[in-house]
């Protein structure tokens, strides 16, 4: 074997490039990886198909606001794949980087282990952004429904519900202490927060006691705040604040558990 | 001209166990320092207290002038690592996983040429995970040293390596070197301290148990050649065993085996000629590296 002439070829390496370039290979290695494409944008996407070639949930919701059953499952299924990410990709991802000594290598380059959790939570939001739009896309040219009235609040909702939802993921690297058990923890957690999404019963239609306890957790709240975009209105307060409070307070949390090692 | 690293009175404890009781070394610029000792003795946290990744109870490290706590940003720049337990995400390729970490530095080495050099050219696009473990361990090297590096510390560098590959790495290794690059190596191959490094530490217990080149090494151990032959007519011990050079001499079958300091093969040859006897078979058994680890801290290195 030839020693190799690793003899210095003078490049001006900004970090700027170094980030972006691990940003691409973050958003590359998620791609490659089953869990965000397979469950996070093809399962909804494939649920969203079916659901939309059922007739009977063309008919309105009681208490919905004259959206149909159908129509709720569009954001249902857009905060299914926020859900899939946040519990199961971006924490089994990072976990598995701790354990397997990524993040200590990275700990003895100039770029440091900060850099790929910036890379990774921009490539979960790519990704997510893409399937939201594939979603509303999809509802709309195949099945006509309708885009949400006030598209401006449900950009707004959509972005909290985001940063809610990726911080609980990143709490959950930050807790767990390997790549099994942030797997069951997400999991864990995925069941509850899809139910007070309104999964399985749509939210207008649980009983009052559930339906409270929905608006106060994370996807109820965004359901809540989708719901306001889509019959026009500039989501109402109380869902955003709780969205942003989720966000900044499990990325607090997370900021002070979290372990490189 | 400064030492490249300089560690003084270093201690690093865990809870109730001590790593590291009290180490001191330097390492001189373009030299190949190699760190031996047994499993346990102190050897990994020591480095990693080097490479400013645990923090010392005590102690004083400079690296290139810089403190590795304080000045973490500029040593990462300069100082190539390579940790014995430290992967890349399983589906990188070999190539993106060389690409990506020469973006880090601000005047990286040619990676394409490492990866040629390193032998991982046909594995470009092969995913970690499915790399076998003595490419993993070349990638591993390959990655110290993108960002041409002036310090290398490279941590158990062949474990895991077959013989030729192991070969082939050390002459990298010089190959690195001979461009100037200084080289801490941690090791516990007695074959891999003897032919690469200049000069030794040996730690055992967490303390540095004497520093000095291998050959001083050997030396200063003290121990005995053995000389063996079979003798071309017969030959009476006591003219061997009168020799003030020679310790002892026995007999195995027609062989004769003497043993006796440095100046004993002189001795037995001068005695066998002024006989006119022949030395047939001649062997001369040097003391190893190996022997003057255990001479120096009555321990064996654990067998790998």
């Amino acid at each position: 074997m030839p020693a190799p002439n690793a003899a210095a070829v003078p490049v001006t390496a900004d970090h700027g490039s170094a980030t972006w370039r691990l940003i691409k290979a973050e958003s590359k290695l998620c791609l490659r990886d089953k869990v965000a494409p397979l469950w996070g944008v093809g399962f909804p996407l494939i649920v969203l198909i079916i659901l939309g070639a059922i007739p009977t949930l063309r008919e309105p919701v009681e208490g919905g606001g004259g959206l149909t059953y159908f129509d709720f499952y569009v954001p249902v299924l857009i905060l299914f794949n926020l859900a899939i990410l946040a519990t199961a990709a971006l924490p089994i991802t990072l976990a598995g980087y701790r354990e397997s000594g990524v993040l200590r290598r990275l700990r003895t380059t100039p770029i440091g282990p900060a850099r790929v959790l910036t890379a990774q939570l921009v490539a979960s939001f790519a990704i997510a952004l893409v399937a939201m739009i594939l979603f509303l896309a999809v509802a709309g040219l195949g099945f006509g429904v309708d885009l949400p009235r006030n598209p401006f609040g449900f950009a707004v909702a959509w972005l909290l519900a985001a940063a809610a939802l990726l911080s609980i993921g990143l709490l959950i690297t930050a807790l767990a202490p390997g790549r099994g058990p942030a797997s069951a923890i997400g999991t864990v957690l995925f069941f509850p927060l899809m139910f007070f999404a309104g999964l399985w019963v749509p939210i207008p239609q649980m009983p009052p006691v559930l339906q409270t306890i929905s608006y106060y957790t994370p996807l109820g709240a965004g359901m809540r705040a989708f719901q306001d975009a889509y019959q026009g209105n500039f989501p109402s307060i109380l869902p955003l604040v709780i969205l942003t409070a989720y966000a900044a307070g499990c990325s607090l949390i997370a900021v002070r558990w979290f372990r490189w090692e | 001209m400064p030492p490249v690293i300089e560690v003084r009175n270093l201690h690093k404890r865990y809870e109730d166990k001590v790593a590291v009781d009290d180490v001191s070394l330097t390492v001189q610029e373009g030299e190949i320092f190699g760190i031996l000792g047994p499993n346990g003795a102190g050897k990994t946290t020591t480095v990693e207290c080097i490479e400013g990744l645990r923090t010392p109870d005590r102690g004083e490290i400079t690296v290139l002038g810089l403190d590795p706590l304080r000045d973490r940003a500029e040593l990462t720049r300069r100082l190539g690592v390579q940790l014995q337990a430290g992967q890349l995400p399983e589906r990188l390729q070999v190539a993106e996983a060389l690409e990506l970490y020469s973006s880090f530095y601000p005047q990286p080495a040619d990676w394409r040429a490492l990866m040629h050099g390193l032998g991982l050219a046909d594995k470009a696009k092969t995913r970690y995970a499915k790399l076998s473990g003595g490419q993993k361990q070349r990638l591993s090297i390959a990655l110290a040293l993108v960002g041409n590096p002036k310090v290398a510390i490279l941590d158990e560098l062949t474990t895991g390596l077959d013989p030729q590959a192991r070969r082939d790495t050390w002459d990298l290794i010089e190959g690195v070197r001979s461009r100037g690059v200084t080289i801490l190596l941690v090791t516990h191959f007695m074959e891999e301290a003897e032919r690469l490094c200049d000069r030794l530490a040996l730690i055992d217990a967490g303390r540095v148990v004497t520093v000095d080149t291998p050959a001083g090494l050997t030396e200063r151990a003290r121990i005995e050649q053995r000389i063996q032959f079979r003798p071309s007519a017969p030959l009476d011990d006591r003219l061997l065993t009168s020799l003030s050079d020679v310790s002892s001499v026995t007999r195995r079958g027609e062989l004769v085996v003497v043993t006796g300091n440095d100046n004993a093969l002189n001795a037995v040859t001068a005695v066998l000629a002024r006989n006119q006897i022949v030395a047939h078979r001649l062997r001369v058994e040097q003391a190893s590296l190996e022997d003057a680890f255990v001479q120096l801290t009555g321990k064996r290195l654990d067998p790998h």
